[in-house]
């Protein structure tokens, strides 16, 4: 007994990472399908975008690259279902250098659906870099500071970008950001100073630290990590990545919190042990 | 070169004008409540860096995270091992890779001092000689200028998590006995701290990015919370004029602290006038 | 003057964008935009900078022969032959460049981030034991927000993710709150240290 307790006390990692693993991978396989109900700031999200006259254009900031795809990438997707339902014109715009690439995807699959044209429905500016300056200098003139776009075509010969000159041409700010530049940045220089509506969709990890900003009202609304994102997809009506992932983040969480309990148990009935010995 | 700067800003004439309507005012009345809070602030810190230029002692309390430092270098010389200083990921515009910078030139100095090699994996190349003057500049206060290796400033890579892997590659083959991470860190703070923990280093750790804290928190020994970072330059050197700039942000704090005491006490009592100064447009 | 220009130039930047905050005039704001677009420009030019650094480094690293040559040989490859076919063929979807990034570059990056659902489980066993009573209250309150956060929260008990949703916008957002106030006011004394010149480590000796 004493052994087993401290196998477990001094645990190889090695054993948490294969049951992680599996934690992780199975229920992808076989599908729990547990249900989940939605928060208020993801609520917030959905319900501003759905304000929002139809026909008006939106900024879509893409601030993240592919190692936050599988929280970002199904906000994002999610999105744009949204939008292009209401036939909203979407401008995106990314601040990551290996943004553009990931949401072109995003964009032309979702374009396909709903049968968009680019150009005319949507338009991918592509990369700026420069961070906080280029949101300010976006502030100033948005054609100036991403005068081509992904592809190359100049701005002034993209329809979906006639009459928008800066920020109060938009109707909102939609951003979904993985670290900096991203919402916190988009808050300070843009919505401060502009005061637009803003929407945020950003990893777990980054989320709690945007909640003063959602409480303050400057964000209205906030998804955070691949929950937010699912419960979006909820609300959009849509089966994406989020939903099927959540199932997966589930069981690992139980199995992690399984680990802190076993870990536990060993080191207090271990010490009990020792006293006794010690006696 | 200007000719290309030039085309580079005006690649086609912009379809409009970038402000339609003007403002002859010098001073926005909507944000006098920052200017006066920045005002205060400045006149706190510029107060008592004049007091500790006089001569004054100020008190700092212990920073377990800093004490650490030397700790760890001993354990480090020791060993025969390196120190392993990873500066953040991020550029010289953040706050953070300054204050770094600065305890780094700290560590250099104290480093030369037992001839440990110091490695500095940099991210982004504006952050490089940067790093190279405050190691050096630690070599020399230290008096063995010669003892400094520019190859151990390295420039590993601008991508995050290729420059992470690097780091772990580093600290796997190199087995650095003390780690330092101070800086700006994001998502690859855990996969480093992680890493460093199964080579069996000492690890001190110091952000200002909140969402990063509990992953330090939990993996390293030691871990300087947001503002004991940017104390750190004026606790490892000492210098007066450091002390009196962080006792000034220090009473910058109370008086703030003050302000949260009262408003909350004021809005339990319906009293709104007290909130509306701290609004800002 | 090798220290004073940079001192000068500092303080002059640092002035002028603490002021464009507090200043709407037009023509004081077309000066701002005018220098965001230069900053825009010299950031961009970091990537060439940047370019030849790598470049500079690991040719001299294969010229000395060092241990692990073989990889910078690899690396410089790997550099030369993306920047060449992005801009030969362009970056756009179905082009050479966009099959290396989407087949390989993002599957690594994703690998990379994927090792940290492994690495928190990890840390979370070895440093979530209850040694002490904060340790207790850090594991405690972990265990209620990781299970509080996914829906295995709601079905074990209905309002669990409205107690975890409470736990992070209450007592996490003050401690939060906390950290935030006092890392702005070090930034901010740090940054006036760098702007009025008291703090210039990384200029060089006096």
């Amino acid at each position: 007994m004493k052994k087993l307790l401290e196998f477990i006390n001094n645990l190889d990692r090695r054993w948490i990472f294969l049951f992680i693993g599996l934690a992780v991978s199975l229920p992808l396989f076989f599908p729990l399908g547990i249900d989940f109900t939605v928060s208020h700031p993801v609520q917030g999200f959905y319900d501003t975008i759905e304000k929002v006259p139809n026909g008006s254009k939106i900024l879509m900031s893409c601030d993240y690259d592919p190692g936050s795809l599988p929280e970002l990438y199904p906000m994002t997707v999610a999105a744009l279902e949204q939008m292009f339902r209401k036939d909203l014109k979407v401008i995106v715009t990314c601040l990551w250098p290996a943004g553009p690439p990931v949401v072109e995807r995003a964009l032309n699959h979702m374009a396909f659906e709903y049968k968009k044209e680019k150009g005319i429905d949507f338009v991918n500016l592509g990369f700026k870099e420069g961070r906080e300056v280029v949101m300010v200098s976006m502030g100033a003139s948005i054609p100036n500071t991403f005068p081509t776009d992904y592809n190359g075509t100049p701005v002034t010969q993209i329809q979906i970008m006639q009459g928008v000159t800066n920020f109060k041409d938009l109707a909102m700010i939609v951003n979904i950001s993985a670290g900096y530049p991203g919402t916190k940045e988009w808050v300070q220089q843009v919505q401060a100073r502009y005061n637009i509506d803003l929407v945020s969709g950003c990893t777990a990890v980054s989320a709690p630290e945007f909640y003063p900003y959602y409480q303050t009202g400057q964000l209205k609304g906030l998804l955070g990590g691949m929950k937010g994102a699912a419960e979006y997809e909820k609300l959009v009506g849509v089966m994406g990545l989020g939903t099927r992932g959540m199932d997966a983040q589930s069981v690992s969480h139980l199995t992690v919190f399984f680990f802190i309990l076993i870990g536990n148990l060993a080191y207090f009935v271990l010490r009990a042990l020792k006293g006794k010995e010690v006696k | 070169m200007l000719i290309s700067l030039g085309l580079a800003i005006a690649q086609e004439p912009a379809p409009a004008q970038t402000q339609s309507t003007s403002d002859s005012r010098w001073f926005d009345d909507n944000r006098w409540n920052v200017f006066l809070t920045l005002v205060i602030i400045f006149f706190l810190i510029i107060y008592f860096i004049e007091k500790a230029k006089k001569g004054k002692n100020l008190f700092v309390r212990r920073i377990a995270g800093l004490d650490a430092i030397e700790e760890a270098v001993g354990r480090a010389t020791e060993m025969g091992k390196p120190i392993l200083y990873v500066p953040g990921i991020d550029d010289m515009n953040n706050i953070q890779t300054v204050a770094s910078m600065i305890i780094l030139g700290n560590v250099a100095r104290t480093v030369a001092q037992y001839d440990t090699p110091l490695i500095v994996p940099i991210r982004l190349p504006f952050v490089l000689p940067v790093a190279e003057e405050s190691v050096k500049q630690g070599y020399m206060a230290a008096g063995r200028p010669e003892a400094f290796q520019k190859d151990n400033i390295r420039f590993i890579s601008d991508e995050q998590f290729a420059y992470a892997a690097g780091i772990n590659g580093i600290m796997l083959r190199e087995r650095p006995a003390a780690n330092l991470f101070l800086g700006s860190f994001f998502a690859e703070s855990l996969v480093l701290a992680e890493t460093g923990f199964s080579t069996g280093a000492i690890q001190v750790a110091g952000t200002a990015n909140i969402h990063q804290l509990p992953f330090f928190v939990v993996a390293c020994d030691y871990t300087l919370i947001g503002e004991e970072l940017f104390a750190a330059s004026a606790y490892l050197s000492r210098e007066p004029k450091l002390l009196g700039a962080l006792k000034g942000s220090d009473y910058a704090k109370g008086i703030i602290l003050a302000a949260l005491i009262l408003g909350a006490i004021l809005i339990s009592f319906n009293v709104e006038w007290f909130k509306d100064w701290f609004f800002v447009e | 003057m090798r220290k004073e220009v940079p001192l000068i130039i500092t303080f002059l930047a640092g002035a002028f964008f603490i002021a464009d905050y507090f200043v709407p005039h037009t023509g004081f704001s077309h000066i701002a935009e005018t220098i965001n677009g230069w900053t825009i420009i010299v950031i961009t030019f970091a990537y060439v900078l940047g370019v030849a650094n790598v470049t500079r480094v690991n040719l001299d690293y294969i010229q000395r022969k060092g241990k692990d040559t073989p990889y910078k040989i690899i690396l410089l490859i790997c550099l030369l032959f993306m920047m060449t076919v992005g801009i030969v063929w362009g970056i756009a979807e179905g082009t050479i460049f966009d099959w290396f990034f989407i087949n390989i570059y993002v599957p690594m990056q994703s690998m990379m981030f994927a090792l940290l659902a492994f690495y928190i489980a990890s840390a979370a066993f070895r440093a979530f034991r209850i040694r002490s009573t904060q340790a207790a209250l850090l594991a405690i309150t972990a265990v209620l927000v990781m299970i509080g956060r996914v829906p295995i929260g709601e079905a074990i008990w209905k309002d669990f993710s409205n107690f975890a949703e409470w736990i992070m916008n209450v007592p996490q957002l003050a401690g939060k709150r906390a950290i935030l106030i006092g890392a702005a006011l070090g930034a901010i004394s740090t940054g006036l240290k760098v702007i009025v010149g008291l703090e210039r480590t990384h200029l060089g000796a006096d």
